[in-house]
């Protein structure tokens, strides 16, 4: 264990890339998805159904399939070569989140209950005005629940980059348990507090807006 | 069409919805064309390249090796992962804080972990050398975190049975563990069969983490054919078609056993879990 605590500079290294891919790949994978969700609930038929069949695909395919795709498949029809890893790394795990992203979104703006656009209408108000002023504002907040359970299992998922040459932390902790088989549970052990308290401040935050925007009903 | 969020449009907004859709359809046919293209110009296309997806030899391997190997694991870990939640869910709902407590503990911290740093840690203390190996590996840690989303999901099932049948079962004098084995689990039971079964997608998705300790399965499979054939981009698409139908069939089941047992309501949405896994 002394190994793995003078050498604990490598444990929070390895905590930064997971950080990084999970900030980078959250932030890409909010936009897109956002985009994907637009379609789907948009009026036009075709970027609905394309969407949908995006979303349907991406959903039932495992995430290990869609790294292989990135980091083996793509640069088979020279995509992406050469490209560092971290920036792979984010590419498929955009691909992966923004379709729960998309679904997170639809489901938002879905649970705003029919009256709200019905009212915003009769009063007079344009379409991107109700949007603006009524509908958006509360599928904002509808959306955040869903939206960061997805986030937390981004924040999760990263460690399926470790697979693919990424040292982060899933990748150092088999490092360290392969160097120290006689302190893994101990090694086991810091790796998971370390995502634990990923995932905790992302919760607490989660609940922090939540409460903070919640509607009054 | 009539939706929450616009009017039944006008002719005006028909003409130009019917702009943005022959416009989206060009720009979608574009991609696909531009993919198409570029993999005849880097000659992905070539009938060497998908040979091992129409030759009975791989297709048995990945059908039997692949398929079947992951249907297995994924099978053997959600009954692993039903008893594991039953065990749990009960636990966390004991009144008694020194059972609750430590069942909370567990649940929580298992759901926490990602599966993958949980596999590897399995892997190298229990399965590698004289252990269970790489395929009860993959068995145990999708046991272990599975069985933890489902512990909420029975939790939540149990919890959402009416307060009315309970406190009835205890007007006619039932002991607590009557009320929950005669009264609350079988109504619980079926409000949860359908998270059960799209726990099982997720399952199903998760063993092909078992790549990263050389757990058996399609992935695993698909590996050896492109280390054969490197024709890396072909088995993706390949891996990931027989992954869509697995799960959309599961899916169909799902929906249905909904329809049978709970009727039209909407499926249970205990925790986002259940949805978002790996």
């Amino acid at each position: 264990m002394e190994d793995v605590m003078s050498n604990f500079d490598l444990v929070l290294k390895a905590f930064w890339v997971t950080i990084q891919l999970l900030v980078f790949s959250g932030i890409a994978s909010l936009v897109f998805g956002t985009v994907l969700g637009a379609c789907r609930v948009g009026p036009v038929a075709v970027l609905a159904k394309a969407a949908s069949v995006y979303v349907t695909m991406v959903r039932n395919t495992p995430l290990l399939v869609v790294f292989i795709f990135v980091f083996n498949g793509l640069p088979q029809i020279d995509l992406l070569v050469g490209v560092p890893f971290l920036v792979k790394g984010v590419i498929a795990l955009t691909v992966y989140t923004s379709a729960f992203v998309c679904e997170a979104i639809r489901s938002g703006v879905n649970s705003i209950s029919i009256g709200q656009a019905e009212a915003s209408r009769a009063i007079g108000l344009t379409f991107g005005q109700s949007m603006q002023t009524v509908i958006l504002p509360q599928a904002f907040r509808a959306v955040v629940p869903p939206l960061a359970s997805v986030l937390i299992a981004l924040a999760k998922n990263t460690s399926v980059a470790a697979a693919f040459g990424l040292m982060e932390a899933t990748a150092r902790m088999r490092y360290f348990t392969n160097n120290h088989p006689e302190d893994r549970t101990l090694i086991f052990l810091t790796f998971a507090i370390g995502y634990i308290i990923i995932v905790e401040v992302m919760s607490a935050g989660a609940m922090g807006l939540e409460r903070r925007w919640k509607v009054a009903r | 069409m009539s939706s929450i969020l616009f009017d039944n449009p006008g002719p005006r907004t028909v003409a130009r919805h019917r702009l943005y859709s022959v416009i989206g359809a060009l720009v979608l046919g574009l991609i696909a064309a531009a993919v198409l293209w570029r993999m005849w110009d880097t000659g992905q296309l070539a009938y060497a390249k998908w040979e091992p997806f129409v030759t009975p030899q791989y297709i048995q391997a990945l059908l039997v090796d692949g398929l079947l190997k992951t249907l297995q694991m994924a099978f053997v870990s959600i009954i692993f992962a039903v008893i594991f939640g039953l065990i749990f869910g009960a636990g966390k709902l004991s009144d008694r804080r020194w059972i609750s407590a430590p069942c909370w503990l567990v649940v929580e911290f298992f759901r926490a972990v990602p599966v993958l740093l949980l596999m590897v840690f399995v892997f190298y203390a229990y399965g590698v050398g004289g252990g269970f190996g790489s395929y009860w590996s993959v068995v145990v840690a999708l046991t272990l975190y599975n069985g933890s989303v489902l512990a909420e999901v029975f939790r939540a099932g149990v919890n959402a049975v009416p307060r009315g049948q309970a406190e009835a079962a205890y007007a006619i004098g039932m002991r607590k563990t009557q009320v929950m084995n005669i009264v609350l689990l079988p109504q619980a039971v079926k409000i949860m069969l359908p998270a059960i079964i799209s726990q099982m997608v997720v399952a199903l998705k998760d063993t092909s983490l078992g790549y990263y300790i050389l757990a058996p399965g399609l992935t695993a499979v698909g590996k050896q054919i492109y280390g054969q054939f490197f024709n890396q981009f072909q088995t993706a698409i390949v891996l990931a078609s027989i992954y869509i139908v697995v799960n959309l069939i599961l899916t169909w089941i799902a929906t249905w056993v909904q329809r049978k047992l709970v009727g039209e309501k909407q499926p249970m949405l205990v925790s986002e879990d259940t949805k978002t896994g790996t």
